[in-house]
Parts: C-alpha cells; structure tokens; sequence
C-alpha cells in the first residue's frame, strides 16, 4: 500500500491548527490541473479551419462533455457545462496520471473523492431548492405510487437521495484503489516467481494495464455522467 | 519436479507479500486523516482555479472557435452551391449555342448543297441543249449526204458502165438510156432492201 501514502514535500504549512503542507497528492493534483490548462490553452489558441491535432483534441472533448451533458440533462443545463466539463477533466487526468508508474494516484483517495462527491451534492440540492423551492421535495413522492406505499417508497427515496455523495465518491475512489492493488500484486508475483515463473503475472500485468486505462476513463466519465443526472433531477422534476 | 517448484515458490511469494505488506503500513493510508485537511486545501485551490481559468479564459474561446467554424463551413456551403447553380446554367448556355450552331451549320450546309446541285442542273441542261444542236447538226449532214449519195453512185455508175460499154463494144451509148437502166436496177435494188 506504499503507493498511496501520502507525504509531505517541502515544509509544513499551518493554518491556524489546521495542517495544509504540501503534500505529494496536492503535486498530482497541480501537475494535473496545469496539465489540463496547458493542453486546452493550446487548442484553444488557434482557430484554423482544418484543426491540428491539439485543437482537434481540445474540441472533440468540448463536444463530448457538451452532448453528454444536453443528452442526460437538456438544454436548461447549460449554464453548469463549464463546472462539470472541468470536473471531467480533473477526474481524468487525475486518473490517468495515476497510470504512470511511481506517480501518485488522486482520486485514489476517499477523502478527495468524498470533497468532489459532497460539493455537486450540496450543489444540486441547493439548485434544486432555489429553481422549485419546497416543491423540490416531490422530488421524494414518485406518481403513480400506491398510497400505502407511500411511507416506505419515501424512506427509500430519501436514504437513496443521501447515499448519493457516498455512492458517487466510493465509485470511484475504490475503482481506483482496486485496480492500483491489483496491479501491485501482480507486480509482487512478478519480482517473486523470478525469471521462471514470473511471465505469467506479467503478461496479467500487461493486461491490466490497459484495462486500468479503460476504467480510468469509464470511472471519470460515469463521474461527470452521474453528476449531470442527479443536476437534471434538480432542473427538471419529473416526478 | 518444476510443479514443485512452482507451487513452492507460489506459496513463499505470499509469505513475502505478507511480510511487505506488514512492514509497510498498517491498513489503508487513505483512512489516515492526517493529511485529509491538506488534501482537501489543495483540492479546493487547484480545482478551484483550474474551473475559474477553463470557465472564464479557454472554454468562451473552444465554443467561439467552433461558432465560427462552423458558420464558415455553412457559408462555404452556400457558396458551393451557388457556384454550382451558375456552373449549371453555363453548360445550360454552352449547350443552346451548340445547338445553334449546329442548325447553323445544317443550314449553310443544305443552301450551298441546293445552289451547287442548281448550278449543275443549269451547266448539264446548257451542255444539252449543245449536244442536241451538235447533234441535229450532224444528222442533218448524214441525211443530206445519204439523200446526195445514191443520184453520185447512179452517176459514177452510169460513167463506169458507158466507159466499160465503150471499151467492150466500141460505140458511144447515149447516156440516158444506160442511167435509165442504172435506175431500174438501183431500184430493184432498193426495193430488195426494203424487202430485206
């Protein structure tokens, strides 16, 4: 479990009582935002008609959040587009730049996960409050409902409602996790069935690599997905 | 004897990995809440500005560039296409002209046709009209010769028999008598002709 340990660089920063040193997770979490900026600033820069690659790369993302976003949550989700693409953004590349070896993985920690988790919660809840007022508790009583269901249907509404951030966060911190101890246990295989035996764990190895890849991305993707479902809860009341 | 090993070396690799693990850590780093404050500063400060920048600088800019694109490619659109209506109405054009010509020339064509096969007619008539003088002249020689030729020939014979007569007998006989002769002869003669 070395990989995720975190410690500090550099000296401890107080604030108040409240330690806030610089840690090698804020590093990733930096080295990601600016990898993030840099890349889109790039292709943002020129407007060619016919794209270079970095442009190209810059606006199919854009399109991808933007159809993603009018696909779960229509057209009133607009104004929240420029927060969840960033979101999707961090999460990826956070993920992804937990992919190289020695680096550290952000989102493979619960307490960042939980932050983002928590933040779109109380986010969606206050934007729900304020587009429908108290109305937004209907939110709770689904149509069409037996009467005598009633009671329990809202219990299980409002626990589903609260286990949201949990939910949400767990995901994605535990996909990570799973995936990094996976591949380290592999990797221990590996340095101990030796020259003899440790091909087959490598090849495992080699495997898993690509499909951590694929799971960072998935996990950021149902991370910015999930996101523009529980905002179009809040938009449009449906039930 | 290599399953052996295999299997040997399977069961001391857990061991080691036990052994690792619990020299390491105890449990999950991530349940340790020593740095959960730290984290959560950092987060805040580095996803804060990273939306603030992406919201307020880059994503106007990707959203402006792509507008853009894609009202040039709507006007390159429309500009194709017109070009295309006026392409067509060119080879619309092209074509009526050719047509034209074409009758022109179909035209010019058949009037020279008709005034050289008139102007033959006029030259072969001319020519006729020649020959058949030419001709009307000649016949008209022939039948004059042909009517002088047989009073000639009664009189060559006429001069032949009176010289032969002379020579033979040696008397002059009057010459009305032997062409009366010739005569009768000349027409039994002709009379065997027209029989035959």
């Amino acid at each position: 479990m070395h990989q995720f340990e975190v410690y500090r660089i550099g000296p401890e920063i107080r604030l108040g009582e409240i330690d806030i040193s610089f840690t090698n997770a804020s590093l990733f979490m930096i080295i990601s935002s600016l990898a993030i900026l840099v890349i889109f600033n790039l292709g943002a820069k020129k407007n060619s008609l016919i794209p270079n690659k970095i442009q190209l790369l810059a606006e199919l993302s854009y399109s991808f959040v933007s159809k993603m976003i009018s696909d779960t949550a229509g057209s009133k989700a607009k104004p929240y587009f420029a927060f969840i693409f960033s979101l999707f953004m961090f999460v990826l590349f956070c993920n992804m730049f937990g992919m190289i070896p020695y680096s550290f993985t952000v989102t493979s920690h619960i307490i960042v996960t939980f932050v983002l988790a928590a933040f779109i919660f109380i986010g969606v809840t206050a934007i729900g409050f304020i587009k429908h007022g108290f109305g937004y508790l209907k939110l709770f009583v689904p149509s069409g409902v037996p009467v005598v269901l009633l009671p329990l249907i809202v219990v299980i509404e409002i626990i589903s409602y609260l286990s949201r951030p949990v939910s949400l966060s767990v995901r994605l911190f535990a996909n990570m996790m799973a995936g990094h101890t996976m591949m380290k246990v592999f990797g221990g295989f590996v340095i101990s069935l030796g020259i003899v035996g440790g091909w087959l764990p490598l090849s495992f190895s080699v495997a898993l690599t690509g499909l951590e890849i694929l799971v960072a991305f998935l996990q950021a993707y149902v991370f910015a997905i999930l996101t523009c479902i529980y905002l179009n809860d809040a938009l449009n009341l449906h039930h | 004897m290599f399953l052996r090993l295999f299997s040997k070396l399977i069961i001391i690799n857990f061991l080691l990995i036990n052994l690792v693990e619990g020299a390491e850590s105890s449990g999950m780093p991530q349940l340790n809440p020593k740095f959960w404050f730290s984290q959560i500063f950092w987060l805040i400060l580095s996803f804060g500005i990273l939306f603030v920048i992406l919201s307020k600088l880059i994503l106007p800019k990707i959203s402006k560039n792509l507008e853009v694109r894609k009202s040039q490619i709507l006007e390159n659109i429309e500009s194709a296409e017109k070009q295309r209506e006026e392409s067509e109405n060119k080879i619309k054009e092209y074509e009526k002209i050719i047509f034209k010509s074409k009758n022109e020339a179909k035209n010019y064509f058949n009037k020279t046709r008709e005034k050289i096969l008139k102007d033959i007619d006029k030259k072969k008539a001319v020519l006729e009209t020649e020959i058949n003088e030419e001709i009307l002249k000649v016949e008209k020689e022939i039948s004059e010769l042909k009517n002088k030729s047989p009073e000639k020939i009664n009189k060559i014979a006429i001069e032949t028999s009176s010289d032969l007569i002379k020579h033979l007998i040696g008397v002059d006989v009057n010459n009305s008598s032997i062409s009366a002769i010739v005569e009768d002869i000349s027409k039994k003669i002709k009379e065997k002709n027209h029989v035959i």
